[in-house]
C-alpha cells in the first residue's frame, strides 16, 4: 500500500477544506471497505480524511423524523430501541449485513459510499470501466453470476450501460423503501438528497457511484415518520446463511388496517447498480387485500423490464419469489 | 550561453536550485554506495545519521493491554501489524487480511473489531486488548485464563488453533452484546470468525457455557 498523508480535522468545514485540497483526498470513517480497497490497489488515496472526531454519531427522533448521524456505526443502529421500535426494517436489513465485527466498525455514511463487490472490480488484471475508466468490462461476456437485471442500460440510447455491476449493501434497501433523505455539506453549503437519487445507474460513468459532489460530507440521513413498523420484513437470499452479500434481497414494508394495504414500499437489493425501488408494484399493492394472490400479481408487475445476461438468470426466476415471500411475511402470513 | 565555472549552481534562474555539479555528485555516489552496502555498514550509517529520508511517521499513544504506550507509525500501517511486527504480540492472527475471516479480532475500547482493517493511527487515545491481554483485563475468576479461554479448552472450541484467538476474543464480544441467547443467535453473531477446522459445535458450547454462568465478561 502506498504511504499518505493523514489528518484527523476537528469540524465539518475543515474535513471538507481537507479534502477539496488534494485531488485524491478521502474521507474515512470505519474505513472497512477503503483500508480493503487500498490493500487491493484499487484505492491510492494521497491524503485520509479521518472524520472521526466529528460529533455525527446521534440517533434521535426529530420532530416527523427519526434522524440518524452519519458516523453512528452500523451495529448502534441495528441495536438503538428507538430504530427497533421506529424503523424496523432498517435494524434487520443492518443485521442481514456484514459480520458483528465489522458491524461494530462501520458508519451510516460508510455502509452508503460502499463499493461494488464485483469480482473485476476487485481484480485488477481485468478490465473493468469503474475502476478504469474506458479498460472494458469483464463481467458483461464473463462470469456475471451476481450481476444487474435492472438499469443497464444508458437511458439516451437503450443500448447496454459499460457496467453491469450491482450496489452491495442492505441497510440502503430499506433506506431506499423508507424514502429516507441524505443530508450532505459541502465546499457549497449544505443540501438534501432523496435517497433514492443519491446513488446513480452506471451509464457510460460507472466509475461515479454517487450524486454526491467533490468535497460533500454525508452528515445524517433522516427517515420521515411511517405507519408501517408492525409489517416489515427483509428477506435476503445468499449462497450461505451469514455474512455473504446478497445474491437478490427485498425490504418490505406495509401499512395494514385490518387485512387491506392502505401502503406498501418494496425495494431489491443485489439487481441493480443502485437500491432498486419498486414503485410500480407498491401502487399496485395499494388497496388490495394482502393476500398471496396480490403479493403475486405485484412480483409480476415489479418483475417488468428485468433483463438477465449469461449467468444471472436465476435471478429473473428467484427475484419475484423473493418479493412474494418478504410480503407474505411482512403481512404476517409467512 | 557563457561557460560556467566548474563550482557554478546547475540551475538558478528560478531559485530552484542552488546544488553544484560537485555536490550532486556527492550525494548520488554515496546513495549508490549506500545501496550497494552490506547490512553492517547500512545500520553504522544510520546510527550516525547518514540514513535517507523514512517516510513520515505520525505519534500515536495507546493502551495495550493495560500498558500505555508511545510508538511512531507510518499513517498506512494496521493495527494488525503494529501488533504482530513491532509489538511481537503475536497472538492476534494474519488470516486473510481482507476483513473475511476474523483470525484478527481484537477488543478496541471494549468493542470487538477487525485490526487488519483499522489503521494504527485512527487508533489515538484508545484502549485495545489482544488475547494476551484478555485474562488480566478481565475481571477473572480463574487464576490464569478468562472463562471464555477455559471454555474453550473444555468443549474443544479448536482444532488447529490459528483462528482461536479471533473466535475468543469474538465469543466475549458477543455476549457482552447481548446476543449470545440461543445457538441460533451466537451462530449468527459468531459468523465473522471462519474457523476451517469445524470446530462450531464446540465452539457454541463454550460460549453458551460462559453466557449461562452469568460471569462477567
Amino acid at each position: 500500500m502506498n504511504n499518505f498523508q493523514y489528518t484527523q480535522p476537528a469540524t465539518p468545514k475543515a474535513s471538507i477544506d481537507a479534502l477539496v485540497k488534494e485531488p485524491t483526498a478521502q474521507f474515512i470513517a470505519g474505513g472497512t471497505n477503503l483500508i480493503d480497497l487500498m490493500k487491493h490497489g484499487i484505492a491510492a488515496p494521497k491524503t485520509l480524511v479521518d472524520i472521526n472526531n466529528l460529533t455525527l454519531r446521534t440517533i434521535e427522533q426529530q420532530g416527523n423524523t427519526l434522524r440518524i448521524g452519519a458516523l453512528a456505526l452500523n451495529s448502534e443502529v441495528a441495536d438503538s430501541k428507538l430504530v427497533l421500535e421506529k424503523q424496523p426494517l432498517l435494524a434487520q436489513a443492518l443485521n442481514a449485513g456484514a459480520s458483528a465485527q465489522i458491524r461494530n466498525m462501520a458508519t451510516v455514511g460508510g455502509n452508503m459510499l460502499q463499493r461494488t463487490r464485483c469480482y473485476y472490480f476487485y481484480d485488477t488484471a481485468m478490465p473493468c470501466n469503474k475502476r478504469q475508466p474506458g479498460s472494458g468490462c469483464g463481467a458483461l461476456e464473463g462470469y456475471n453470476r451476481i450481476h444487474a437485471i435492472w438499469g443497464t442500460e444508458t437511458a439516451l440510447t437503450g443500448r447496454t450501460s459499460s457496467c453491469i455491476a450491482v450496489h452491495p449493501s442492505d441497510m440502503c434497501v430499506a433506506l431506499a423503501a423508507l424514502d429516507a433523505t441524505v443530508l450532505v455539506s459541502g465546499p457549497k453549503g449544505d443540501r438534501r438528497i432523496p435517497f433514492t437519487d443519491f446513488h446513480r445507474l452506471p451509464g457510460d460513468t460507472p466509475q461515479i457511484d454517487t450524486n454526491l459532489d467533490r468535497g460533500e460530507l454525508i452528515v445524517a440521513v433522516d427517515i420521515p415518520n411511517n405507519a408501517f413498523a408492525k409489517h416489515v420484513h427483509y428477506l435476503k437470499v445468499r449462497d450461505r446463511n451469514s455474512y455473504a452479500f446478497a445474491l437478490v434481497s427485498v425490504a418490505a414494508a406495509l401499512d395494514l388496517n385490518g387485512s387491506t394495504i392502505q401502503e406498501a414500499r418494496l425495494a431489491m437489493g443485489g439487481v441493480a447498480h443502485k437500491p432498486w425501488r419498486l414503485t410500480e408494484a407498491e401502487k399496485a399493492l395499494q388497496g388490495k387485500p394482502a393476500t398471496t394472490a396480490t403479493f403475486e400479481q405485484a412480483a409480476t408487475i415489479a418483475m417488468q423490464g428485468a433483463k438477465a445476461y449469461e449467468h444471472n438468470a436465476f435471478k429473473v426466476k428467484m427475484a419475484p419469489k423473493a418479493i412474494i415471500e418478504a410480503l407474505k411475511t411482512a403481512a404476517g402470513l409467512g | 550561453m557563457e561557460n560556467r565555472p566548474p563550482d557554478s549552481p546547475i540551475d538558478n534562474e528560478e531559485g530552484h536550485s542552488q546544488e553544484t555539479r560537485r555536490d550532486f555528485l556527492k550525494h548520488s555516489s554515496l546513495l549508490t554506495a549506500y545501496a550497494l552496502s552490506p547490512s553492517s555498514l547500512v545500520n553504522a550509517a544510520e546510527m550516525n545519521g547518514l540514513n535517507p529520508p523514512q517516510a513520515d511517521t505520525v505519534s500515536i499513544h495507546i493502551d495495550i493491554n493495560g500498558t500505555s504506550r508511545t510508538l511512531h507509525v507510518e499513517p498506512r500501517v494496521t493495527l494488525l501489524d503494529l501488533l504482530r511486527e513491532q509489538l511481537d504480540l503475536t497472538g492476534t492472527k494474519k488470516g486473510c487480511d481482507y476483513g473475511q475471516c476474523g483470525a484478527c479480532t481484537v477488543h478496541i475500547n471494549g468493542i470487538r473489531a477487525l485490526a487488519c482493517l483499522s489503521f494504527a493511527v485512527m487508533q489515538n487515545g484508545k484502549k485495545i486488548t489482544t488475547i494476551e491481554g484478555l485474562a488480566k483485563a478481565e475481571a477473572s475468576g480463574s487464576a490464569h485464563l478468562h472463562p471464555m479461554q477455559a471454555a474453550f479448552i473444555k468443549h474443544d472450541g479448536f482444532q488447529c488453533g490459528y483462528c482461536t484467538p479471533g473466535q475468543i476474543m469474538s465469543a466475549v464480544g458477543c455476549i457482552r452484546e447481548g446476543h449470545a441467547n440461543s445457538d441460533a443467535e451466537i451462530k449468527e453473531y459468531m459468523s465473522g470468525n471462519i474457523c476451517r477446522c469445524g470446530a462450531y459445535e464446540g465452539i457454541v458450547e463454550a460460549v453458551k457455557e460462559v453466557k449461562q454462568g452469568g460471569q462477567k465478561v
